[in-house]
């Protein structure tokens, strides 16, 4: 799910010397453990389960996994879903994010509850709206079928969950931002003679900048590896549309263990560079939260 | 350029921000909006300035007589600051100030080198050289607002306009800014109107104060008319501190307290009540009567910190609170302490009636 960037600086460090507040040290050591266990069962074994499942006969079987048609073509698929749903949730996202925050009109917060309900809804439930939609038994069915456009078990149908299930995440990270921030800049800007247009590039763009590109990595991250919306609408047709995360199950449904977990790998590396990009923007945008709270040097007079 | 605002009015769903506003501010001059929160100053300034549109009905707001309610904001030619300062938060103090410039269509937009010139010059200006290169965030609350004034006077506006300027500010700094305002504008002589809620800053800064209630303009006037001679209850007790009494006419006669006043004007007034009104340092305070209308009171608490004394009294009949105000010497002379009693009577009054208005001087 999505986090938010801490654009504030935690709180002081403690005095030294025990504060009140301040629990025995062994209940420090305890939760520390705890989650170090936890975070060792839940998180490091797998994923260093699935970098050895995934060589375990060698480099060469490793790499011979993604050298066959249906890898790569599930590659190509997944590639080509987030190269369409990213961009447009960040258009939509950010014209999400700026009328809720810069305007005020009836029904506001019924669309800041609409924005998380694909957080709230069941990814299955997702996609099942899709093959409702557009299936053959669905509402639109027939006449798509008539004029013969495939949504449903085809890409566009694909695309069209992902874009769903990951719609929040650029909007989520704008909202809160973009409404601390008000619009006095941008009537500042209008003031002194921008147009909109310079005023949204000028003002706007550059004061949520670093908030956009974490929603944006969140978002690809979530739109590469989605499975059960995608799962619904895709119809496993292989090397046709089947996803990463698809045919990582296919592969393990029919025993190819090495090439399932090559193929994992893949997304398992994607997740770590998600991470990493991620800490990157973070620190960005903590460090010029940093400078924003400056304290206000004394007044030269 | 002198601004006119004509009929103008502003609702906001069911509230009523400004009833049928007129306005004349002359070119050249200084105007203080002054006003309660709520008032509508602020809803004012910013049909002025073109960011709110005021409602439909020939309402008119004049630029050097001509209309420019249709005109969009950015092409109003005006100067805006705002309360917050609203400096970008992400720019410079030299691009802050540029922005005006660089933003304007190709054919119009100064030079580089020009542009660089002429944020140097705001800069000497507001007494900011050297800090450029600084961000909004590395400056103190004055000098942020100083940039904000710079950026908005380096599109060369044909009125400036400002937002409470000096709301954000601690008292110290508040001071210095707004002579230091009041000084800018007698050298560049833009017509400017600015927002207050404050009367001192309006009365020490303007060269005329427009005061303002629920949407209504209650009085205009130079600060010294609107202090001396209020042309209501309202303006009255907004401006500075005051004590009321009440009174009514009966068959002619005017009384205020006990106090029988000899006023020709209301000689022919109907019955009714009526209000007056008497500022701390017209109340003469003694320890014996002066006669037998005088009032008694009870002092509460003192407090001095300046050439005057401030006297909390409470009324023996009533129980009111009054306000008087005494110099060091009488004060030394009437040796005052908590508790003790004091006769008060009002040298002068200003009496609000039907008929009329008029001061009174005993």
């Amino acid at each position: 799910m999505a986090g938010t960037i801490a654009l504030r600086k935690g709180p002081a460090t403690a005095a030294p010397g025990r504060a009140a507040t301040t629990e025995q040290p062994w209940i420090k050591w305890l939760l520390v453990a705890v989650t170090l266990i936890f975070l060792t069962l839940f998180l490091f074994v797998p994923l260093l389960a699935v970098f050895t499942e995934a060589l375990r006969k060698g480099l060469g079987a490793y790499f011979a996994s993604f050298n066959e048609p249906a890898a790569l073509a599930a590659v190509k698929l997944t590639l080509i879903t987030a190269a369409i749903a990213v961009p447009l949730n960040l258009v939509f996202g950010l014209a999400a994010a700026w009328s809720i925050a810069k305007f005020n009109f009836r029904g506001k917060s019924l669309l800041i509850t609409l924005i998380d309900l694909p957080f709230a809804v069941s990814p299955v439930i997702s996609g099942l709206i899709y093959v409702l939609l557009f299936g053959l038994q669905g509402w639109l069915g027939p006449w798509l079928a008539e004029h013969d456009v495939k949504i449903i078990f085809a890409v566009p149908g694909i695309v069209l969950a992902t874009i769903f299930v990951t719609f929040p995440f650029v909007a989520r990270e704008l909202i809160p931002l973009m409404q601390e921030q008000g619009s006095e800049e941008e009537q500042a800007a209008l003031v002194l003679g921008a147009n909109g247009w310079q005023t949204f590039w000028r003002v706007t763009l550059p004061n949520v900048k670093w908030a956009l590109l974490y929603g944006v990595i969140l978002c690809n991250a979530r739109a590469m590896g989605e499975f059960g919306a995608v799962s619904v609408v895709s119809g496993h047709i292989r090397g046709k549309t089947n996803t990463i995360p698809l045919h990582v199950e296919i592969l393990y449904n029919e025993y190819h263990f090495v090439a399932a977990f090559a193929v994992a790998s893949l997304l398992a590396i994607l997740a770590l560079l998600t991470l990493v990009a991620k800490s990157l923007v973070e620190w960005k945008a903590r460090q010029q939260a940093n400078i924003d709270l400056e304290p206000i040097p004394a007044e030269e007079s | 350029m002198s601004i006119e605002v004509r009929n103008i009015s502003k609702t906001f769903g069911n509230f009523s921000a400004l009833r049928n506003i007129s306005l004349n501010v002359p070119s050249g001059e200084l105007i203080a909006l002054l006003g309660p929160s709520g008032s509508g100053k602020t809803t004012l300034l910013r049909l002025i300035a073109g960011l709110e549109q005021p409602d439909a009905g020939g309402g008119q707001i004049l630029f050097h007589d001509e209309d420019v309610v249709d005109r969009r904001v950015g092409d109003r030619q005006v100067g805006f600051v705002f309360q917050h300062y609203a400096l970008f938060r992400h720019m410079t103090v030299l691009e802050n100030i540029a922005f005006g410039l660089r933003v304007r269509p190709r054919k119009l937009r100064p030079g580089k080198g020009e542009i660089r010139d002429r944020v140097r010059e705001l800069l000497r200006l507001v007494q900011l050289e050297g800090l450029e290169n600084r961000f909004p965030s590395q400056l103190s609350g004055g000098q942020r607002q100083r940039v904000a004034l710079a950026r908005a006077l380096a599109v060369e506006p044909k009125v400036l306009l400002l937002d409470e300027p000096f709301g954000a500010l601690d008292a110290k700094v508040r001071l210095e800014l707004r002579r230091w305002l009041r000084r800018l504008h007698d050298e560049i002589h833009v017509t400017s109107v600015f927002v207050t809620h404050d009367q001192e800053e309006a009365l020490e800064v303007a060269d005329q104060v427009v005061v303002m209630n629920q949407g209504t303009i209650e009085q205009v006037g130079t600060p010294q008319a609107v202090w001396d001679t209020p042309a209501n209850p309202f303006v009255y007790s907004f401006l500075g501190n005051v004590n009321l009494f009440h009174g009514r006419i009966h068959a002619g006669q005017t009384m205020v307290e006990n106090v029988r006043l000899c006023v020709p004007e209301l000689k022919g007034a109907a019955d009714q009540k009526v209000v007056a009104f008497v500022r701390p340092h017209e109340l003469e305070v003694s320890r014996t009567p002066y006669g037998p209308d005088d009032l008694q009171a009870q002092l509460r608490h003192v407090q001095g910190t300046g050439g005057l004394i401030r006297l909390q009294l409470e009324r023996l009949d009533t129980k009111e609170t009054i306000e008087a105000e005494v110099t060091r010497e009488q004060f030394r002379e009437l040796a005052l302490e908590p508790a003790d009693l004091v006769y008060i009577r009002p040298k002068a009054m200003r009496v609000f009636a039907e008929g009329g208005v008029l001061d009174y001087q005993i």
